[in-house]
């Protein structure tokens, strides 16, 4: 299937003569009053793996969507391989040779791997002859996947292996991937590189959507470079520098975090877990095995590992939304807590902040302040006897607003409204503002652009540098090394040794989250 | 004719209706839609067959017309549902009132209008067959369907790439959209399937079971149909199983509560909960298969919620 595309130079620097794939010419695609595409132009090259860079909310996801045909744009040109063209679904960009990898991954968790596989082709083709030609794609890239098993039951890498296997039997001129290192550890982005590198060279061209500039650098030919909408740079990026590329992204230099490591003199013990042990809950739950570890006043203490390895279930028994079998599993600032509500958690110092920002974080279609009496109205002045103090709650949600810098359009807007990134700001915000004795974070700047990002880091420092605990859930692990002081990885419901930062390198990390070096869970 | 023949016969009439109205239900659940408009299309196809085939003195006519009025039923709900992005719950609620309402305007003439029960057709040879024969070969045409159906739903959704695409969107509808298969043209077709097996049942009721029409006859067998599609765990095989278990015991309580005279005194129970049992039972036994059967009782995941495409 290879043969059918023109071979390129060995490093798939592509020559600036040659047609381009796909050239894009002043797209503009409004949604509303937002202008989410600003008139961009795009040209992608054979062989040439093309970085998408960008903050959220930028318009990449809706210029490749475009590209696809998942969206139809209000005015411009596409050109596909020279020739003018209108997208109008992925059936047809299919058939043109566009393969596309979602962010979110476009699969069906209750069919097989087969199933899935048949979904995204144009069928006519007996499942015979499609099991082989699965068969043969997957041998040929290294991509192995077994073809009757049930999606629901695979890891986040063998589900994107999916994607990539499926638009591979399409045999695509052009593969767009969105964000696809995003739920990865380093090893299995590096598989996911070397696939990329080759498919290259045969003379594929590849759209590559992401934020993480060290990946552009290191193997990207060239980055195009999104802003509100608007292509604001195309450059080499192994001729920039991070700094360079965060710039043109944001359009201003990134705030690092400061103050970081203050000598942390070790404080008490304001969270203690032990041997916390569960069942599992349901098919897609993980049963966590003797989890234990402290943390303590003035420190961040980081749990690394990849999506659904019992991240979830942790955070669900620390934060008291599933008693424990033992009383003694959680301690909170020395009382064992195992079996108390969350609010009486609350009350005894700790705060906290779930993954989810809306629907469990923060109730999307109530408003801000309502959802600062929903995990405030324990423990801080918002309720006079049996009545919500309105005025208390409305300071509240002007304080985070103030302190976190939360931009909205009223005062006290519906949750729902506020972009992904103001209303983490506010969600995180909400709780630090108590200065809590404890708080525990899940995922703090999943999906947040840059610049929210450091606000949200720098405030979970200066919690800790105040003398309180902080326990971080987090699958970034620029976020873990630029903030946390110690460090424990995660992997099938069982916990590393808690290591200082200085210790681990990010190799190490990514063994410990790819599971090997199981026989030091526990051990302390 | 033995009583036992007899009795299997009448087990067959009543069960066949819910197993249409369960298996149209079925396949518009597992492409993600929840109608519980059942009751209401079902009351439809049962006075516009009547209508149809008292006014034409054509059964073929009444059938078809009872399925027409399904489908038209369910083409105001795929309306309001799918095109309008309205709450399926509501909808389907409020088609199920509608349907009881206007079927009663439509059969207001034919009420105490009699027709000809519908001729049986006998399979030659498969029909002699002692006890078998009379109730599995030489029945109406509704019976044959039924069965036909099941088999066809099956091999339909299992074996058949438009079924495997229904399936899909059932389970992640976002994701069937963005491969690019139209979602809202295969919850309208399901749904419209829906409807015409929903009318079909109704037409049953209408022209073989008591051939007639009452205002409201249905009686709640929508009712139990949707039911049956959630304890079947979303399988036509067990929706058949289902369907004639209710089926044998509704007609089992009646006759057991003939026996009034001959039970001892301690058996004699309030009609009430012989009428009750059938219910209880058919609960109590399906809950008991899909646990046994374990993973198999996941519903669609997209069941009940709405889609809508940006462009």
């Amino acid at each position: 299937m290879a043969e059918a595309v023109d071979r390129q130079s060995e490093q798939g620097a592509p020559g600036r003569a040659l047609l381009p794939v796909v050239a894009a010419a002043g797209l503009v695609k409004r949604f509303g009053l937002l202008t989410a595409n600003d008139r961009i132009d795009l040209r992608v090259d054979p062989g040439e793996i093309h970085a998408l860079l960008g903050e959220n909310g930028a318009g990449k996801s809706t210029l490749v969507k475009m590209l696809y045909g998942l969206l139809q744009p209000d005015s411009g040109t596409i050109q596909w391989r020279g020739e003018p063209v209108v997208i109008d679904g992925p059936a047809a960009a299919r058939r043109l040779g566009i393969g596309m990898v979602f962010q979110h991954f476009s699969l069906f968790d209750s069919l097989t791997v087969a199933e899935n596989v048949a979904l995204a082709l144009d069928g006519g083709e007996s499942r015979a002859a499609l099991a082989r030609r699965l068969a043969k794609v997957s041998a040929d890239y290294g991509l192995a996947l077994e073809p009757d098993r049930y999606v629901h039951t695979l890891s986040v890498g063998e589900r994107q292996r999916i994607e990539i296997v499926r638009c591979l039997l399409q045999d695509p001129r052009l593969l767009i991937l969105d964000e696809p290192t995003a739920v990865l550890t380093p090893q299995e982005a590096d598989q996911l590189f070397r696939t990329l590198g080759r498919l290259a060279r045969e003379g594929r061209a590849i759209l590559y959507i992401t934020h993480r500039l060290d990946e552009v650098r290191r193997f990207c030919h060239r980055a195009t470079i999104l802003r509100h909408g608007k292509v604001v740079g195309v450059c080499d990026p192994r001729h920039e520098t991070p700094a360079t590329l965060a710039r043109m992204m944001i359009g201003a230099d990134v705030g690092s975090v400061h103050d970081r490591r203050a000598d942390v003199a070790a404080g008490p013990v304001r969270l203690a877990v032990r041997d916390l042990t569960s069942a599992r809950e349901d098919r897609h739950g993980v049963a966590l095995r003797g989890v234990s570890f402290d943390v303590r006043g003035g420190e961040i203490l980081a749990i690394a590992g990849v999506a659904g390895n019992g991240q979830a279930e942790l955070f669900a028994h620390i934060s008291g939304e599933r008693a424990s079998d033992r009383n003694d599993m959680v301690a909170i600032s020395g009382l064992d807590a195992g079996d108390k509500g969350i609010g009486e958690r609350r009350k005894l110092g700790a705060a906290f902040v779930p993954e989810e920002r809306l629907g469990h974080a923060a109730a999307p279609r109530l408003s801000l302040s309502d959802n600062a009496i929903l995990t405030g109205h324990g423990i801080s002045r918002l309720m006079s006897g049996w009545r919500i103090d309105r005025a208390a709650a409305l300071a509240v949600v002007d304080a985070v607003t103030q302190g976190f810098d939360v931009r909205k359009g009223r005062r006290d807007p519906e949750a729902a409204s506020l972009s992904g990134g103001n209303l983490q700001k506010f969600v995180v915000g909400r709780e630090i503002l108590r200065d809590p004795a404890l708080l525990v974070v899940s995922q703090p700047t999943w999906g947040v652009d840059a610049g929210a990002a450091a606000i949200i880091r720098q405030a979970l420092v200066d919690l800790a540098r105040r003398g309180s605990a902080v326990l971080m859930i987090s699958q970034d692990l620029d976020e873990i090394f630029q903030i946390a002081d110690r460090i424990a990885v995660i992997h099938d419901g069982r916990i590393s040794a808690c290591h200082p930062i200085a210790e681990m390198s990010s190799e190490r990390l990514g063994l410990l989250m790819g599971g090997a070096e199981q026989v030091d869970a526990g051990a302390r | 004719m033995d009583l036992a023949t007899a009795i299997i016969l009448t087990v067959v009439t009543a069960s066949t209706p819910l197993l249409l109205a369960a298996l149209g239900e079925l396949v518009v659940e597992r492409s993600g839609v929840l109608n519980l408009g059942v009751e209401g299309m079902m009351v439809m196809g049962a006075a516009c067959g009547f209508a149809a085939a008292f006014t034409t003195g054509s059964p073929s006519v009444g059938i078809l017309a009872a399925m027409a009025a399904g489908m038209a039923m369910a083409a105001l709900f795929a309306g309001l549902v799918l095109g309008l992005v309205a709450n399926q719950v509501a909808c389907g609620l409020a088609l199920t009132i509608l349907g009881l309402g206007l079927s009663g305007l439509i059969g207001q003439g034919f009420v105490g209008q009699k027709l000809e029960p519908m001729a049986k057709i006998a399979i030659p040879l498969l029909s002699g067959i002692p006890v078998l024969g009379p109730v599995l070969f030489r029945q109406d045409p509704f019976v044959y369907t039924s069965f036909a159906l099941v088999g066809f739903a099956a091999w339909f959704l299992s074996a058949t790439r438009a079924g495997l695409i229904l399936r899909a969107i059932g389970d992640n509808h976002a994701s069937a959209h963005a491969l690019g298969h139209d979602v809202l043209m295969v919850r309208f077709l399901a749904v419209l399937f829906g409807g015409a097996c929903a009318g079909l049942a109704g037409g049953y009721l209408s022209l073989v079971y008591t051939p007639f029409w009452v205002t409201g006859m249905s009686a709640g067998r929508g009712w139990i149909a949707l039911a049956l599609v959630v304890f079947a765990s979303w399988r036509p095989g067990r929706v058949l199983f289902g369907a004639y278990f209710f089926g044998a015991m509704s007609i089992g309580q009646l006759h057991l509560q003939a026996l009034r005279g001959v039970l001892p005194d301690f058996l004699v129970l309030p009609g009430q909960f012989w009428s009750a049992l059938p219910y209880a039972a058919t609960i109590v036994v399906l809950v008991a298969i899909s646990r046994a059967r374990g993973r198999g009782g996941a519903a669609p995941a997209m069941l009940g919620t709405v889609f809508a495409p940006d462009r």
